[in-house]
């Protein structure tokens, strides 16, 4: 089962492979609200933990705005705190 | 003043009009100091993402509101005291949203892709959950594995008959 774990170096990632750009910066960005589970949901995995901006490439700032937004909505149960 | 945004969840027995009335109730609360309501909103009876106290499914009202923080603080205090409210969230928001919230937006929508998008998630979060077990535990996977796949049966035939 170890050999499932690929090293990070040996996926090699084409040249000139440029950063997205964060979702919801720039001129026709969606607003993050934390009753729009669907938008949400593309920010959470599989068993509803937050994905990393590293990942989602969403820029600090809305990073923890979406944080919050997320928080509520599992708050209100809108959205899962876990699904296992 | 203030804007304020204000969900709260009803339990899931009482009826629609018992919802209604009791959204008046708090709205007076609000109106009766001088307070103002500028968006009402039922988003009906939802299913719940969790159970909070033994429920499944509850009732969604959606005010925003323009009141001050005395109203306010008296307002959740008179709905904390309320046994058929699940849960309330007051936040501030900076403007009224225009039109219809998301929510009400997708609900046309959400009825029947709501489900099948539930049913087909589910699914694949199984099979994942197991690949995530084994690798911490390499000396025996294959005892875990037939006690963890017995273990979800029955949990996802409770998730369908939601």
């Amino acid at each position: 089962m170890t050999q499932l774990e690929i090293k990070r170096e040996a996926v090699r990632r084409p040249f000139g492979r440029r950063r997205k750009s964060c979702p919801f910066s720039g001129p026709n960005a969606q607003t993050i609200d934390y009753k729009d589970t669907k938008l949400l949901a593309r920010y959470t995995s599989e068993r509803g933990k937050i994905v990393p901006s590293r990942i989602s490439a969403v820029s600090a700032k809305k990073q923890r705005e979406l944080a919050v937004a997320i928080k509520r909505s599992r708050f209100l149960a809108l959205m899962p705190y876990v699904t296992s | 003043m203030r804007l304020y945004e204000s969900v709260f969840i009803a339990r899931q027995d009482i009826s629609s009009t018992q919802v209604e009335t009791m959204a008046d109730e708090f709205a007076g609360i609000i109106t009766e100091a001088d307070g103002k309501i500028h968006k009402r909103e039922y988003w009906g009876l939802r299913s719940l993402a969790y159970r909070i106290k033994k429920n499944r499914k509850g009732h969604y009202i959606m005010f925003n509101l323009e009141t001050d923080a005395a109203t306010l603080k008296e307002y959740e205090r008179i709905m904390g005291l309320n046994e058929d409210v699940l849960r309330f969230l007051n936040i501030r928001i900076e403007e009224v949203e225009e039109g219809p919230s998301i929510i009400m937006q997708n609900r046309g929508d959400r009825g029947d892709r709501g489900d099948r998008g539930d049913r087909g998630d589910r699914g694949d979060r199984g099979d994942r959950g197991d690949r995530g077990s084994r690798p911490p535990r390499a000396e025996a996977p294959k005892a875990e594995a037939p006690v963890e796949d017995s273990a979800e049966a029955p949990a996802e035939d409770s998730k369908t008959e939601e």
